[in-house]
């Protein structure tokens, strides 16, 4: 069977309906008798509720409910830990998840305490604002560090410290290691928090109808299948009588996988009050009530030998979760995890300490604490390679894994519990090829002249590698429909990745059909109801996988029953464009539509052994995730009068496996370095020593716009994945993994006279003020410093620093 | 709360309704006359998803009150196809794979179609600026441009 479409640039299928606005979101169901929810939340970080009272609001015109966590009674219990931790041994664990609804304390701003329920929103968000709510503050555990001295003020009041885990994982003995080490290189480095910013806030619309004895509920969520598990559970009715529909979702990027309380409340009031009821997080809202990511401080160490070989990797690091931990400990797994790169490291020492903090919760965000793992490591080599005097390039190069390493198994537990083993892999040739776009070899007499100009031009270019792809599994049905239209079912949620084209792509070779003409349906329990969601780079990997399984299966339907209705063997068969018909003899055979038609009759009996209609389900479960990996490089210029960074030309050479539709797969790279960017130089979230955040809107919270982000070259390397028949990895992540670390390296190459060190993202212009200052150098007389001699040369540069 | 009555014409189709004052306009296209896909993403005028066109001027819908459009031509995404037919626009998106998630689109949309009847030739230059009005976090803008390039290219041959 030929692959016709599969590695094709296929314009998507979805497309046309996000055009021309007639795509259903959430926000855009409209049901008769459709109330409005608006929730009231703590504006403070650390409070006892002292007292609520709801009395005068639920008199207000309009209003026809409002709830506190009394009011849901036996529900509004703490959730369950979504994601239980790996079997590390001696792992330390304190789960804490949210109520619904906070009953007698809030631990962070922006945690929900009441909902109101009217006619309209807007009168809805008046109830709200009149509640009578009385808080009395506590001191609040803010700061990462603060938070685990002993006399921090508790989050959680039952635990004796703020401690919410502790983990080691170990490989080979790295105090040894260091013994014999040339060089110990040692930093500190901060990564600090920033939000999705997917531009469609959460929301849910929920609606009881007693009629049908159903819950349908449409919701902004990346894993509808395990909401309408936990809604059947939650409400003690058959899961048939729960339908979660996750139409199409304006980005995800990781926290839609959450399960939140407002995904509990929604049906709660419906089935309460007999009437459908919509909420949509506003803006404001999201800053505080959809979870974040990223800030952790890592203490490490690397140990090399004079020629830079790595020896081994030490690593102790502190991870913010938040006010609660509900997600388990994936984000800093994935830290200490991702950290050892595509490199030969042969002892490696991690231990982390997830913290109880005041603020919003964490989980994971796009890349979900791979980024950290990758700065930390891409640092430090950057560091040996200045100490050693060792090429940038040619020490990533040194340590890199063989093609002939793998599988290679880094003895300690990934995120999904499986061994830490990456299925394949080659390294060296992204690097090549990125050395190569970026002019590398010529790039320091670009950075001379430019210098002789008073221009600060600097180059950055690391490795990443990605875990993706993970399991436990997913499912499809494929079906023939009479009317020769392919319809693909599946149980993952879209959110933009393209999903509705290439599912059909990988049917469409199966069957012999034009993509263009398969249906495919995502995210509607009622649909497909076996599955766990879209997280993890996994979509392609594991539902694609899933889809090619079932259309397999159709595709030996189709032939079975032509070779009984041909008379004819069914090697003498074939299948393309949409007919199966005898070899040579095209007329001798059925359009698939006719065939659908015969395979479900109206008369006469289905055959033991056989099922009616063209159709089949399919799962596919992988053993462990597969690793993709890639290179990133990028020139930028730092104005020496502002501080700002611009980023000249960016490039991406990557491997995630066999490529199922290249534009798709460039505009996930696109969009994962644009998020990149913004976390690497514009991004921040601003707690004060309150816990307040004072930047919780667009204009304050910077993301990318299209000024910012330069053009991307992207190639595309090609290692299949052994653990999955149509080879693929995982891509949707991959973008966003190496960008702070490649970042830092070029700000730093950039003012490589100055000595500076950048061991903290985001490196705001105001973050690179201070540095600059911190060198006691103010950046007005950065201008005079350029000049020829005092480029190019890392060690020169080192002892040219004031 | 007092009612105030307008009138719209909204893609070439007549609207009378009686709205509050403090109604949205983004609000009263979306609930009022079931015209979603205008999306809202920020409600402050920063991203740019609800932009709509207001006597063939792009503006932000989620800025304006329903009664400040009264007697006003409007033009939302849902009029840009014609018959069936995507607008040249909405097509060099599909080609250019200028969206992913799609919410952001459909603002940008109108902008981008406002903005090349006014510069049907424009430079590289003049289509980021113009593009980086609006948020996407989807695409890293890289092939909206393109998207933008090409409609351009493709109306003036």
């Amino acid at each position: 069977m030929s692959a016709r479409w599969f590695g094709a640039p296929v314009p998507r299928n979805e497309d046309p309906r996000l055009l021309a606005g007639q795509a259903l979101f959430v926000d855009d169901v409209q049901l008769p008798g459709l109330l409005h929810a608006a929730f009231v939340r703590s504006d403070l970080a650390h409070a006892r509720i002292r007292s609520l009272d709801l009395s005068a609001v639920r008199a207000h015109p309009g209003v026809v409910g409002a709830y506190s966590a009394e009011d849901l009674g036996d529900l509004c219990i703490a959730g369950p830990v979504l994601v239980p931790p790996p079997p590390i041994e001696r792992l330390e664990f304190h789960a804490r998840t949210p109520l619904p609804l906070a009953r007698d304390r809030v631990r962070h701003v922006g945690e929900a305490i009441a909902v109101i329920v009217a006619e309209s929103r807007y009168i809805a968000e008046d109830a709200a604002e009149a509640v009578e709510l009385e808080l009395e503050p506590l001191e609040p555990a803010v700061e990462l560090e603060g938070a685990l001295a002993p006399d921090a003020p508790l989050v959680h009041e039952d635990l004796t410290s703020n401690l919410a885990a502790h983990v080691i994982q170990e490989k080979g003995d790295y105090h040894t290691a260091r013994e014999g080490a040339d060089r110990v290189i040692r930093r500190r480095f901060r990564y600090d928090r920033g939000v999705s910013g997917a531009l469609e806030n959460r929301g849910i619309v929920a609606w009881w109808d007693p009629h049908d004895g159903r819950l349908s509920v449409w919701d902004t969520t990346q894993a509808p299948i395990p909401v309408r598990n936990a809604l059947a559970a939650t409400f003690g009715l058959s899961e048939s009588q729960v339908r979660v529909i996750a139409p199409f979702i304006g980005g995800g990027f990781g926290p839609k996988i959450m399960f939140y309380g407002e995904e509990i409340i929604l049906p709660w009031i419906s089935l309460r009050l007999g009437r459908p009821v919509k909420w949509i997080e506003d803006r404001y809202e999201s800053f505080f009530a959809t979870t974040q990511e990223r800030e952790q401080i890592h203490d490490a160490e690397l140990a090399v030998a004079a020629d830079g070989t790595i020896l081994g990797v030490y690593d102790d690091f502190l991870h913010d979760t938040g006010a609660y931990d509900p997600y388990g400990l994936t984000v800093p797994i994935n830290s200490q995890c991702t950290l050892l790169g595509p490199y030969r490291v042969p002892n490696y020492y991690s231990e982390f300490k997830v913290v109880f903090t005041n603020k919003p919760i964490v989980t994971p965000v796009r890349g979900a604490g791979r980024q950290h793992g990758v700065f930390v490591m891409e640092r430090l080599l950057d560091a040996a390679a200045q100490e050693l005097g060792i090429d940038r390039v040619e020490i990533r190069r040194r340590n890199y894994l063989d093609p002939d390493e793998f599988p290679h198994d880094h003895e300690i537990l990934y995120q999904d519990s499986a061994h830490l083993t990456y299925d394949s892999g080659n390294y060296a040739p992204a690097l090549e090829r990125a050395a190569t776009l970026i002019d590398y070899e010529a790039f320091p007499a670009e950075q001379r002249k430019a210098r002789e100009d008073g221009r600060y031009v600097g180059l950055g270019i690391v490795s990443y590698v990605e875990g993706t792809g993970i399991g436990p599994y997913e499912g499809a049905r494929v079906t023939v429909e009479p009317s020769g239209t392919v319809c693909v079912a599946t149980g993952v949620g879209t959110q933009g990745q393209g999903h509705f084209t290439v599912f059909a792509q990988v049917v469409a070779d199966q069957l012999g059909v034009d993509p263009a003409h398969v249906r495919v349906v995502t995210g509607d329990t009622m649909e497909f109801h076996w599955g766990t969601g879209t997280f993890a780079s996994r979509g392609a990997v594991v539902a694609g996988n899933a889809c090619h399984a079932a259309a397999q299966a159709v595709r030996e339907k189709i032939f079975t029953l032509a070779s009984h209705l041909l008379e004819v063997s069914e090697d003498d068969l074939e299948l393309a464009d949409g007919r199966v018909a005898v070899k040579g003899a095209p007329d001798h055979g059925f359009d698939l539509a006719d065939l659908a038609a015969r395979a479900n009759p109206l008369r006469g009996a289905v055959r033991p052994g056989t099922e009616p209609g063209l159709e089949a389900t399919s799962y596919f479960g992988p053993d462990r995730g597969s690793t993709a990996s890639g290179v990133h490089a990028l020139i930028l210029e730092v104005d020496p009068e502002t501080a700002l960074v611009k980023i000249l030309r960016y490039v991406v050479v990557h491997d995630c496996g066999v490529v199922i539709n290249p534009t798709i797969v460039e505009g996930q790279i696109h969009g994962g370095v644009a998020l990149g960017i913004g976390n690497a130089f514009y991004e921040q979230l601003h707690f004060d020593e309150s816990g307040q955040l004072s930047n919780a809107s667009f204009m304050d919270y910077l993301l990318p716009t299209a000024s910012e982000i330069p053009p991307i070259q992207t190639e595309h390397i090609e290692t299949p994945s052994p653990l999955n028949p149509l080879g693929v990895k995982g891509v949707g992540e991959a973008g966003a993994i190496p960008v702070a670390a490649a970042f830092a390296q070029a700000v730093e190459n950039a003012l490589a006279p100055l000595g500076i060190e950048v061991l903290e993202i985001p490196l705001s212009p105001q973050r690179l003020f201070d540095l600059l200052e911190r060198v006691g150098v103010e950046s007005r007389e950065l201008g005079g410093l350029g000049g020829p001699g005092r480029a190019g040369d890392p060690a020169k540069a080192a002892e040219d620093a004031p | 709360m007092s009612l105030i009555r307008i009138r719209v014409r909204v893609n070439g189709e007549e609207h009378e309704r009686e709205v509050e004052p403090r109604l949205l306009l983004s609000d009263f296209l979306r609930h009022d006359l079931g015209l979603t896909g205008t999306h809202v993403g920020c409600e402050h005028g920063v991203c740019g998803a609800c932009t709509m066109l207001v006597d063939g001027d792009p503006i932000r819908s989620c800025l304006l009150f329903a009664v400040q459009a009264d007697g006003r031509e409007l033009a939302t995404v849902e009029g840009l196809a014609e018959d069936g037919d995507l607008h040249p626009v909405q097509r060099a998106f599909q080609e250019a794979h200028g969206l992913q998630c799609g919410f952001c689109t459909p603002g940008i949309l109108m902008t981008v179609v406002a903005f090349l009847r006014e510069q049907p030739t424009p430079t590289p230059d003049q289509i980021r600026d113009v593009v980086s009005g609006h948020l996407c976090r989807c695409t890293g803008y890289q092939n909206i441009l393109e998207a933008v390039r090409l409609a351009a290219e493709q109306a003036a041959s």
